[in-house]
């Protein structure tokens, strides 16, 4: 067994037991921290398939970008998890039975034709980039895939901006310009009066 | 690789987009009451991309973008009603926005943004571009319905919209990456060659085809993936059922089409008889429970699901013919739910829905026209002659005896005879009972004449349905690459 197969399986099994685990983690904050876990081992297993930039997406932008206002959001809301869970139990027969039929179909259908030709991971040489690849694919062969992506991206700005922005009626804001042009005299009245000559003590 | 050659066949999608990013912006200058400059630039936008879509329309199949978009008499007919569709939507939800408040940029360019998904969907070549199409549909649609912010029910069935159609949309995306892994392709093209070449993995092929046909089965709303359905219909805002209701299903027939019928046809037998099942577990329990409700938008609900079972039939009989009447079915249907949904709307008026089936009662003695009108749209719901929805109905069935499944023919109508008790009992409210309430009912001029129009039209093409019948033929047979 080399190096590579041994890092595989280090790598193969975190995951599994970090996507396990993020099911069943009680606590919302853990059940992130795994799938953090998860992504992180993901990434190595990518690593192995000399698909860097992939594995360097993978960290920065779902463990730094993503995962991080995931758990703002998990700490954030006051979710209660005893009502979360109310009912799980009485469903959960049903529930089990149910996901045990599914593994149970998926391991006799797939099981039963275990095919010997797993292709072998191409090796590329020294010169190999795997970003210039990508990004050779991506603004050739995969162009209109690529546009319409963003496209499906500039939907969810106007619709995220669509659903929360709201100008209320008779809110009341602050006018900078107006705030800088004030002068003392519109808003200062001096008024002069006479000093009482006398303090009455009582 | 020639820039223009794959420019020019996806002219209209570009030109599309264009305009809606031009619109975006351009809504943002305008104040709360010129919102009508924007409503005649979409309808101007419409017209263009029908009018670049005849235009750039070449004889034959024509690939572009490395095959991964297909521009064919299919696509070109499906696309022109979707234009057509979405016009229409816009013009009978006009009144019923503006009175609402909700008549703003945001709703015309997600409308357009849903259109742009759609047509990526029917010309699409690659499951790549299948999936992103119907992607930004239905992310569209999502956000359509949760516009209306302040209703909880709007909001509810915005979220049930979304979570489901998340989870359709992991199914198919599993069912596609099985697909993948079975003939290492992603083009219909190819894998429908692999197919015929014989893979060796037949069973992986199987279970990619099962999560496949339940993604599509979600999307279409067929049961036993209709849960959303209902609820959708019923709490979005009505302008929003009627877009979710009536153009998206073009571009799922041409969805489900392309993938079953172009890619996947090696695979008919195994896919034909999930169909089946499908089908007829639609049209009973669409038709049964449509009968109990009492709220028109879900009555329809359940009678899109029992259209959807209908078209489904002709995909499991095959053929031209076949697949010719399911096309011709998705147009009519969508002609249908565009009169019903409309006639809600404009019987609706500021603060007032007129979404139950008392609202319907006495329509005769309030507005004959209108009345009229509902009761050629619900005819031709029912499949009564001489209406499209009778001329659709009889084809689909046609093709499906001529496939020798006349049990399944005897159950298909049987069904819809049981359905036409719900169609009928709108016209006897309106024929026959007292109306409750008096109040006048104001149409402007545009949406009368599109309310007849499109009553007439149903009536007219039911009449005279060979053009548009043989367009559909004609279609199917050259995109479809049918002998």
């Amino acid at each position: 067994m080399s190096f590579v197969d041994v890092a595989f399986y280090l790598f193969a099994s975190i995951t599994v037991m970090a996507g396990v685990g993020v099911v069943i983690a009680r606590n919302p904050v853990h059940a992130a921290l795994y799938l953090v876990l998860a992504f992180c081992s993901a990434a190595g297993i990518w690593m192995l398939l000399e698909a860097e930039f992939l594995a360097i997406a993978l960290v920065l932008v779902y463990v730094g970008a993503v995962m991080v206002l995931f758990l703002f959001v998990v700490m954030m809301l006051d979710i209660n998890l005893l009502q979360l869970r109310e009912g799980f139990w009485r469903w959960f027969p049903f529930g089990a039975l149910l996901a045990g039929l599914m593994v149970f179909e998926m391991i006799w259908v797939l099981g039963s034709t275990q095919t010997a030709d797993v292709a072998t991971a191409v090796v590329h040489g020294a010169d190999y980039s795997n970003t210039k690849e990508l990004g050779r694919l991506l603004y050739t062969d995969y162009v209109y895939p690529f546009e319409i992506a963003a496209v499906i991206l500039l939907v969810a700005m106007v619709a995220a901006i669509a659903l929360t922005l709201r100008r209320r009626s008779g809110v009341k804001s602050q006018n900078v310009a107006e705030q800088v042009k004030a002068k003392k005299a519109d808003r200062l009245r001096i008024v002069k009066m006479p000093s009482e000559n006398k303090v009455s003590s009582k | 690789m020639n820039l223009l050659a794959n420019l020019i066949p996806a002219s209209s999608e570009i030109f599309l987009l264009v305009m809606v990013c031009f619109i975006l912006i351009a809504d943002l200058m305008l104040t709360k009451s010129s919102k009508l400059f924007t409503y005649l630039l979409v309808q101007i936008t419409l017209l263009g991309c029908s009018i670049i879509t005849i235009v750039a329309h070449e004889p034959g199949v024509v690939y572009a973008f490395n095959n991964m978009y297909v521009a064919d008499m299919m696509s070109d007919v499906l696309k022109l009603m979707s234009y057509l569709g979405v016009s229409m939507v816009l013009v009978y939800s006009r009144q019923y926005l503006m009175a609402r408040g909700m008549f703003t940029g945001e709703f015309m360019s997600l409308a357009l943004f849903a259109l742009l998904g759609m047509n990526v969907m029917i010309s699409a070549n690659h499951f790549l571009t299948l999936y992103l199409g119907l992607e930004l549909l239905s992310l569209s649609l999502y956000a359509m319905v949760a516009l209306q912010r302040d209703s909880a029910v709007a909001t509810e069935a915005a979220m049930k919209y979304f979570v489901l159609g998340a989870l359709a949309s992991g199914l198919l995306l599993y069912g596609m990456s099985m697909l993948y892994g079975a003939t290492g392709s992603l083009e219909l093209g190819a894998i429908s060659d692999a197919i015929s070449n014989g893979v060796q993995n037949k069973s992986l092929l199987a279970f990619g085809l099962v999560f496949i046909v339940s993604g599509l089965a979600f999307k279409l709303g067929v049961v036993p993936f209709h849960m959303w359905v209902p609820d959708v219909y019923h709490g979005a805002p009505t302008a929003m059922t009627m877009m979710i209701g009536s153009v998206p299903k073009l571009a799922a027939f041409a969805f489900v089409a392309r993938i079953l019928v172009e890619g996947l046809q090696g695979l008919s037998q195994d896919w034909t008889g999930m169909l089946i099942i499908l089908s007829i577990a639609s049209m009973a329990l669409g038709n049964l429970s449509a009968i109990a409700q009492t709220n028109i938008k879900r009555m329809l609900a359940y009678s899109t699901i029992t259209h959807m079972g209908f078209l489904l039939l002709g995909l499991i009989s095959g053929g031209i013919e076949g697949y010719g009447a399911s096309m011709f079915y998705a147009v009519a249907y969508v002609m249908m739910s565009l009169g019903a949904f409309g006639m809600i709307m404009i019987l609706s008026r500021a603060g007032f829905e007129a979404d139950t089936l008392d609202d319907f009662k006495g329509l005769n003695q309030r507005s004959p026209w209108l009345a009229f009108m509902m009761m050629l749209l619900m005819l031709s719901m029912a499949g009564i002659p001489p209406t499209i929805g009778f001329y659709a109905k009889f084809s689909v069935l046609h093709a499906i005896i001529q496939t020798g499944h006349v049990w399944l023919a005897v159950v298909a109508v049987m069904f819809s005879l049981i359905g036409a008790f719900y169609y009928l009992r709108i016209i006897k409210l309106m024929y026959f009972d007292a109306p409750e309430s008096h109040v006048p009912i104001v149409v402007s001029s545009d949406t009368g004449l599109l309310i007849t129009l499109n009553g007439l039209g149903v009536l007219f093409l039911g009449l005279m349905p060979g053009a548009l019948m043989s367009i559909c033929a004609v279609s199917v047979q050259q995109s479809l690459l049918l002998p």
